[in-house]
Order: structure tokens, then sequence, then C-alpha cells
């Protein structure tokens, strides 16, 4: 399928393309022709502010999903050093999970990302990005490691969804997950997860509970992919786009409700028009975050963890807080 | 303390007239059961042995003593996305309470098995397909919060399609929260027991269905987490009819027990004496 922003952007391209030309021109020309240069640059900033500027669930969707947006490695290997780790010590390392020490400002951490692939033999390779049971179980593992060596840990979550394969079922999918959740609630280290494309379902949560949740302004995290949404309800995945609409699946939307923590802007027209600005933003925003997570006492952090996510829910009566005795 | 009046009903001598259907077809061997008999073969069919859903309030009937006190009967649905399809939201739900005769997806409260006091949660596959909202999440929560309190085992039946859309991340966020919830009521050292029936998948199978210290499952009970449709479209080939099943788990090692309906109750009752360290005397 063809994404709707990267057709968008192919007219853009043509405008680049005759504003550098009119440039290198003007160098050796008599006649100057920064009027006109100057005129296509506004007709460019103009269409731009017009396609890009107030962009629909649906779009977003798709500017998660953009083949040339940041991917997780891209944040890490900002990172001032990583050290790869691999392996689920059972079976096999999943290359849609990259994880590893890291230093981050100055700071040791381990930092662990849902990897899709950034050209088609690469996707093929990660699996669009979509994590099996063994990927979750490494997850787990370097998470664990983070909790006993007293390190933060740092994730980012970039995925339609876990792997719906047959050889992730025979090897218990939900109980990778859910083994994921169960280490990131205990883990008493810092937690920053930071939502970079698409947070699809339980496997973007596998990597989600975390004491700060960070989102990219056009990232999208919802209970389930929109094509799965309509699937599920409508038995008709051409209405995603309705389903992308109803979910309330954006930063904003989330941002609201008090499911993230924070939003990092983008450039009009998407993190990978300014591919080092947007990396530099979200990592000092991380930084910024465990710094003060690492100045809470364990006890307090995994508290207010607790709470965090025990207030969740939009019913209205009898609510009460959790009865706090634990700590 | 009040005995709930559903309770009530299915202790009463006139239990088996609550039904207004009189005859159920088995859909696995189409064997036409009349419901009394049904019932009192634990609703598994006669002539092939399947495992019919069941209620919340019919598995919660066969397995508890006597009393049954509800926990979370106060939350009630909210419409967090105020979500409209073919119809809004609070109208499904007001529908599926009516069909299901439950208010909403799983009911949990404190009772005892065979002597043995438990927390317990029953989902209800009747209701909005057992999927996991707020309400279910929340009072999971709970039932958890108060087993911990009370240092009980947990025993919890589940049956979901999964997580419920309509509650967009709010659903998903039920994960995390029960998660916690199961992970500090396992750190203060109580036993905490899942039954996993047809069918257990998606946020449900992904959080605590596959947490506890023992997981049984009944027989035949589809158990996955992706649906077999979503994978028969992924890897666009059919997928064998055993795939996904109880004994498929088991024989993978996701699983510890596949137990029949007959068996289940002492099954439990043998869990909780093996975690109380011993039979009490009562």
């Amino acid at each position: 399928m063809t994404n709707p922003i990267v057709e968008r952007e192919r007219g853009l391209v043509e405008l680049e393309r005759r504003i550098a030309e009119l440039r290198d021109v003007n160098v050796d020309q008599p006649v100057d022709m920064s009027p006109e240069i100057a005129a296509l640059e506004q007709k460019y900033e103009e269409i731009l502010r017009e396609v890009f500027g107030n962009l629909s669930p649906w779009m977003k969707v798709h500017m998660a999903r953009h083949p040339n947006r940041p991917t997780a490695l891209d944040y890490i290997d900002a990172f001032e050093r990583f050290d790869e780790l691999h392996g689920d010590r059972h079976f096999r390392d999943d290359p849609a999970i990259v994880g590893g020490f890291g230093l981050l400002c100055g700071r040791p951490v381990i930092a662990i990302g849902e990897q899709r692939g950034r050209d088609t033999k690469e996707n093929l390779r990660r699996n669009f990005g979509m994590p099996s049971p063994e990927g979750y179980r490494k997850v787990r593992r370097l998470a664990h490691l983070a909790a006993r060596l007293r390190v933060p840990i740092i994730t980012f979550v970039d995925t339609k969804g876990a792997d719906p394969g047959i050889s992730s079922e025979e090897h218990a999918q939900s109980e990778a997950i859910a083994m994921c959740l169960y280490e990131f609630s205990q883990a008493r280290v810092p937690i920053v997860a930071t939502v970079v494309g698409e947070g699809g379902s339980g496997g973007a949560l596998a990597l989600a509970i975390a004491d700060h949740v960070i989102m990219l302004e056009h990232s999208t995290y919802s209970v389930a992919s929109p094509e799965g949404c309509a699937a599920i309800l409508w038995s008709d995945a051409s209405k995603a786009e309705e389903a992308a609409a109803r979910l309330k699946l954006t930063a904003q939307d989330l941002q609201g409700f008090g499911i993230v923590d924070e939003i990092v802007p983008e450039p009009l027209g998407g993190a990978h028009r300014d591919r080092e600005a947007v990396i530099a933003r979200v990592l000092g925003s991380i930084d910024a975050a465990v710094s003060r997570l690492a100045a809470m006492p364990p006890d307090r952090l995994l508290e207010e963890r607790y709470r965090k996510y025990r207030r969740l829910g939009s019913w209205e009566s009898g609510q009460q807080e959790s009865d706090g005795s634990h700590a | 303390m009040p005995m709930p009046e559903w309770l009530r009903i299915r202790r009463g001598k006139h239990a088996d007239q609550r039904d207004a259907a009189l005859w159920s077809k088995c859909p696995v061997c189409g064997e036409v059961l009349y419901r009394r008999d049904l019932a009192a073969n634990l609703f598994v069919c006669t002539k092939c042995g399947h495992h019919f859903r069941m209620s919340a309030y019919d598995r919660i009937s066969m397995l508890i003593d006597g009393d049954f006190t509800e926990i979370g009967t106060e939350v009630a649905t909210g419409d967090p996305l105020g979500w409209v399809d073919k119809k809004t939201y609070p109208v499904k739900i007001a529908a599926d309470r009516e069909k299901s005769g439950i208010n909403e997806g799983v009911v949990c409260g404190v009772g005892s098995i065979d002597g043995f006091d438990v927390a317990l949660a029953v989902m209800d596959f009747h209701f909005r397909g057992g999927t996991m909202g707020t309400v279910v999440g929340e009072r999971i929560t709970m039932l958890l919060e108060e087993a911990r309190k009370r240092k009980l085992p947990c025993v919890i039946f589940t049956a979901s399609g999964g997580a419920r859309m309509e509650e967009g991340m709010f659903a998903l966020m039920q994960m995390a929260k029960t998660t916690a919830a199961v992970a500090r009521f396992m750190n203060d050292g109580n036993f905490f027991v899942t039954v996993l029936t047809d069918p257990t998948t998606g946020g449900v199978s992904a959080s605590f269905a596959f947490e506890s210290d023992v997981i049984v499952a009944e027989p035949k009970a589809m158990i996955g987490f992706a649906g077999r449709r979503v994978i028969e479209q992924t890897i666009r080939q059919k997928l064998p009819d055993e795939f996904q099943t109880a004994e498929f788990l088991l024989e993978k090692g996701a699983i510890d027990m596949v137990v029949t309906r007959a068996e289940l109750k002492p099954t439990l009752v043998r869990l909780l004496e093996y975690a109380a360290g011993g039979r009490r005397a009562s």
C-alpha cells in the first residue's frame, strides 16, 4: 500500500528540485533570479503548511509509518556509546528488538527498542518491527539486568504490533508479552519510554510501562492498529480511516487522557525532515526525565508507577486509590 | 452477609427453571440437549463431551460452597472515547446487559471452595465477548488488592476476545494495571491460579492469564495471542484445527494442565491445599 504522506511529498520534491536548479543557474547568470527563487520558496512553504499543518489521525498513522522516519536505532546510535547485547538465551536473537548497554548524557543506561527496517531488505530481516516471543524475552532479560545493576531503562516503541505468526504462537507470544509487563511494573529503576513511530497494541505496551511516557508529535499509540480495529469491530479492514479517528490514538488525545506525559514537537512535515534536531530533542527530554526520576527513592518510584496505572479508568462511581500499604 | 440474588436463585429449588430456552444444541456434534440435563452435567455435552461456554454466575455457583461476597459491583461502565459506530457504546453495553444478564465482563468476589477461602474472578464471554475494558481491569485489580490484604489465594477464570476496542487506550492500559496488581500480590508470596476457558486471547492472554503460578485450561479451549483469522490472513494459509487449542499449548509447554470440567473443582481444591500447606481443620 502506498503511503499518502509519501505521495504528498512527491509534489514538494519536484518544487525543491526546481528551487535548487534556479539557485545553481543564478550563480553564473548575469540576470538576478532571486525574486523568482523567493516566490517559489514562499509557495513551497505554503504548500508545506497546507499539506502537513493539520494532519488527521489517519494521516498521522501514515506519518508514524513513514519509511524515512527515524527508527529506534537512529536514536540509540546518537547516544555517546552503545554496545548491543543479543538473544533470549533460549532459542534465537530477534532482530525486531535491539537492546544493550548505552551511555546517555554520561549516564549508563539499558536501551531497548523495536526496530523496523529502513529499507525492504532490512524490513524482511527485522520482520517489519514486529517482535516475536524471543524478542520480548530479550526485552525482559535486559530490563531485569537493568534493575539488577540499578541503571535506568530507556525504551523506543515502534511497532504495528507483536508478530502474529505460527511460530510466535507456538512459542507463547502471550506469555512473553505478559512477562515483560510484569518485569516493567516491578523494575526498581527509572523507566522512560518514547513512542517514536507506531505504538501498536500489547506489542507496544510490552516496552511502554514507564514512569515517563513521551510521544513524538505525529506518533500514534492505540489498543489495536486501525486496520485491526476495523476488522475486529466491523469485519472490514478498509474502514481503517474511520477506526483511526474513533480510537483517539494521537499524541494529543493521549496526553489529554493522562496516558502520555510529554509530547516532543516535530518540524512541519514530520520528524524525517530534520532528523538531527528531532533526535537531539528526544534525547534531551529523555535525559531530563531520567535525571528527575533518578533522584527519587526506588520505593517511591514504584509506588508512583503503581498509582499512575491504577488511576487509569473512566468509570465514575466508587473510585478509590490503591491501598498504598506497599512501598 | 447478603447472598447475591443470582446465587440465591441458583441455590433455590427452582434453579433449573430459570432458563427460557429449554433445549441447547451442541455446536460440535449437533446433539440436541435438554437444558436441565446439560446444567446437571456442568454444561458439558452428554454425547461428545464438548465444554459449552459458561456464564460467570453458573461457574461461580458450581464452585463456591455457600455465600459469595461480590467485589466491585459499584464500578460501572463509562464511555471514555464517546464511541459511536452503528450504535453508541452505551447502547451496546445496555444491549449486552439485557442479553447476558450480567452488568459487565467479569464477576469478582470472595467465597470458599470446599473450605478454602479464595478470591475468585470469572470472566463471561457473553458480555462483549469477554473483552477487557476499564471495568474488567478495575474489578480484577480490586480483587487482587483485596486478596493481597487478606492473604487469600486468587483464582481467575478467563474468557476473552482481548481488549475492548470501544474504550481504546484505556482498555490497553488495563493490561498494565492488572499486571501491576498481580506482581504485588505474588511478590507477597500469595498463590495465583488462572483457568483458561474458551476463548482466551489478546490483551487478557498477554497479561494476567499468563502471569499466574499455575495455568489450567479446559479441554479444546482456544488460547492464543493473535486470533485465528488474523494469523490466517498474515500467513495466507489455513491453520490446522488443533492449533491454539489447550491441548496444543500443553504440548508446547505453555500451560500446566488441561482439566475436564468434572475434574476442575477437585483439581483446584488440591492446588489450594498444596499452597495452603495442607488442609486446615474447619
